[in-house]
């Protein structure tokens, strides 16, 4: 058998395990790990500019292709800056290997330099994690850690490795195990065919349905069994912010996204529905609003991988534990195989009432004749220059929402962002990520002058790779959805949440090699994002000051239910 | 509601905290635990006790079902189970009083394990209500220190907690 050290068995596993892209950041902990990179070719580590950067690019490749994200840091400072990302992770359950050096083994606890406890750190954000004890134990941990990220309900997965076990002097054979056997882990493969055939009975019955699907329909994969299911009943369908894409964004079944910002279709539907099926999705309270007060009249069939997502924050009447992909191709098998079909009168008046709802059209907003551009604009131009193709990433607040209104997602994995967490910082190093795994695509950073300044670093790495990243920079001079919420609940004071002493955003993309515009009046933009997507080989970064009073709408009213909404800064529901 | 939760799980380390830092992470409540190998020493068996409705409870044993150390675990209070607590006890043993304890502990059918000329320490098995039972009787005067296992258990019948 070959003999390999532990840092040449880390290395070696991450090729057995097919791992094209690392991000990572180097120091004293992980340097024999770094050797044993530097004299091989099949791994390819990409060298962020800060830990976290490591973590979401990382994140960015995972959710765009479905393969787990692979992260090297150092121990201590690389560690820690790597948390935020981890817990990004977690939160929108995104697969995730993260390997961190440790300082030596007989060090442990000593608070020896650069020393951190890791695995109690990173405890209450992972999926699971490792501490190499010997270095024989690596291939298995690296194995194991593939496994459990990538499997059941995805998540980052941790191995903390000290130093003495990658020793370059210490050899020991190595082998690549073919199969992970656990006692202690089995995730679901199939939901039970009992209680898909209830549902099925249920949707059939149906008179007010909607389809009410999530994060968990792209990460498994199942958009199509959903698209199935949906055209098959002639249901309308909503996505989560998590969700969109998983059902093309402009089919006319489509009412747009829910929740607190969400359409006024998808949320007056979801509160007269009578049957609900929630797939891949968590109910959680930017959904809800009160989970009390949720959609009184509705039968909830909810379809999850994770038993604790069911019946957690509201109770549902037929859960349905397994692979969402997997029930909803039952789901249609059973439909197919079914005497009758769904209740073609009701569902008539269901998509009249809808209508309705729609042309109300609660996604809209005043445009300036004069005035400064909006930033729903500025969405829709890019949804235009990019004839709605490109991998669109956010950033977290204001922008972030118009970017999930305004651009329609036909394809899952398309839409990119911090759902869970709401990491300010991520845009840019999640769009690396993409732009890595898919570098001949089209790549769009939707960020605001607050969020893009959190990771702004990342300007660096993308020279370094020639990443032609499309950065639209919504510039209001403000924390905007701060601010708004200020507006809203805090008598208009608007505490810190301005942004002073904004950089040059055009002279810095310069110095950092990469081409800035700056975009003051609206007949200036489409031509400015043609030209910016001309550019198939520069990133270009688009500073374009919009309105700083405005705000996002419709907005979830607090502590009602999911119909209570303002659709204006003067009108509500 | 009292529950009486069983969990098998690998005997490596860290997994106690993990345990540990869910109920805190979640905002659960631990009352009692107990934990230590089995007979098969890769398994450890934890036992915990921890109070709520029907709902945090179900929650409570999914989170801890996810946790990837956890081979099996089960609700004892859900049917017919035996629970028993160990606790150690120094209890003042002077003048009149040296008889009446002695007495009470016969009555408890607990062990006097070790004698001063002033002080009883009694050793008392039983369910929880059992053990607080006692320390009433004795008295709260009289008692000079408590230590207590918390609860173990174990269902009734052929039903076991086994891989």
């Amino acid at each position: 058998m070959e003999m390999l050290s532990g840092a040449e068995m880390v290395v070696r596993a991450l090729q057995d395990e097919g791992v094209e892209y690392i991000f990572g950041y180097p120091g004293g902990a992980v340097l024999h790990i770094y050797d044993a990179l530097f004299q091989q070719d099949k791994v390819n580590h990409i060298l962020v500019r800060h830990e976290q950067a490591a973590t979401h690019a990382a994140d960015g490749y995972a959710r765009s292709t479905g393969k787990p994200g692979v992260v090297l840091v150092t121990s201590g400072p690389g560690a820690t800056n790597a948390i935020t990302g981890i817990a990004t992770a977690f939160m929108d359950s995104i697969p995730m290997v993260v390997l961190s050096g440790q300082v030596r083994s007989d060090w442990i606890g000593d608070d020896a330099f650069q020393e951190t406890d890791m695995v109690g750190l990173s405890r209450p954000i992972v999926k699971h994690s490792f501490m190499v004890r010997d270095p024989r134990q690596i291939p298995d941990m690296i194995k194991k850690a593939f496994y459990i990220a990538s499997t059941g309900r995805p998540g980052p997965v941790l191995v903390d490795i000290p130093k003495d076990h990658t020793a370059p002097h210490n050899t020991f054979p190595y082998e690549y195990p073919k199969k992970v056997k656990m006692r202690s882990y089995a995730p679901v493969t199939r939901g039970h065919s009992g209680q898909i055939r209830k549902a099925v009975d249920e949707l059939l019955k149906a008179k007010r349905p909607v389809i009410y699907s999530g994060g968990g329909v792209v990460q498994g994969d199942a958009s199509e069994a959903l698209t199935g299911v949906a055209r098959k009943l002639n249901f309308p369908v909503t996505n989560t912010l998590m969700g969109l894409g998983a059902f093309p964004g402009t089919d006319k079944q489509f009412l747009g996204m829910l929740g607190m910002h969400g359409t006024y279709e998808a949320n007056m539907a979801m509160h007269n529905a009578d049957v609900i099926l929630a797939a891949g999705a968590r109910l959680d309270d930017r959904v809800t609003n009160d989970a009390k007060k949720f959609c009184p009249g509705a039968k909830i069939i909810h379809i999850d991988i994770d038993p604790a997502s069911i019946s957690k924050n509201v109770t549902a009447h037929i859960p349905i534990v397994g692979p969402v992909k997997q029930v909803l191709e039952e789901m249609l098998t059973m439909l197919d195989e079914h005497d009758s079909g769904p209740d073609h009168k009701s569902l008539e008046r269901w998509w009249q009432e809808i209508d309705g709802w729609r042309q109300v059209h609660g996604l809209r907003y005043e445009v300036n004749e004069n005035g400064p551009m909006k930033p729903q604009q500025v969405v829709q131009a890019l949804y235009k220059a990019t004839n709605g193709e490109a991998f669109v990433t956010s950033d977290v607040g204001q922008h972030q929402m118009f970017a999930a209104q305004y651009y329609l997602y036909d394809r899952p994995r398309q839409w990119i962002n911090s759902g869970g967490l709401g990491t300010m910082g991520f845009g840019l190093p999640a769009a690396m990520g993409v732009q890595f795994a898919h570098p001949e695509a089209v790549v769009a950073c939707v960020t605001g002058e607050g969020s893009i300044q959190m990771n702004i670093q990342e300007l660096s790495t993308c020279l370094q790779y020639g990443l032609p990243i499309k950065i639209i920079n919504i510039n209001n001079q403000a924390l905007g959805m701060v601010r708004q919420w200020q507006d809203m609940q805090y008598g208009g004071r608007h505490s810190q949440s301005y942004m002073e002493s904004l950089p040059d955003f055009v002279k810095l993309a310069e110095s950092y090699g990469h081409v800035g515009m700056k975009i003051e009046k609206l007949e200036d933009l489409d031509g400015a994002m043609e030209e910016a997507f001309a550019l198939k080989d520069r990133l270009v970064f688009m500073d374009i000051y919009v309105d700083p009073t405005e705000h996002v709408y419709p907005m979830h009213i607090a502590d009602g239910s999911m119909r209570d909404m303002w659709l204006s800064k003067t009108e509500r529901t | 509601m009292r529950r009486i939760i069983s969990i098998l799980m690998e005997n490596e380390p860290g997994a106690l905290s993990r345990v540990v830092g869910l109920f805190s992470q979640r905002g659960y409540n631990i009352e009692t635990l107990t934990v230590a190998p089995t007979e098969d020493e890769t398994l450890s068996r934890l036992t915990m006790t921890t109070t709520g409705d029907d709902k945090k409870i179900e929650q409570i044993t999914k989170h801890l079902n996810k946790l990837i150390e956890v081979v099996k675990l089960v609700d004892l209070t859900e049917g017919a189970h035996i629970e028993r607590e160990i606790m150690l006890m120094k209890v003042k043993a002077t003048g009149a009083q040296r008889a009446e304890v002695k007495r009470t502990v016969d009555i408890f059918r607990g062990q006097i394990v070790d004698v001063t000329s002033t002080v009883y320490t009694v050793q008392l098995t039983g369910t929880t209500d059992k053990l607080e039972a006692f320390i009433n009787a004795v008295g709260e005067a009289q008692v000079l220190e408590v230590v207590r296992s918390g609860v173990s258990g174990i269902s009734r019948g052929e039903k076991v907690l086994s891989l």
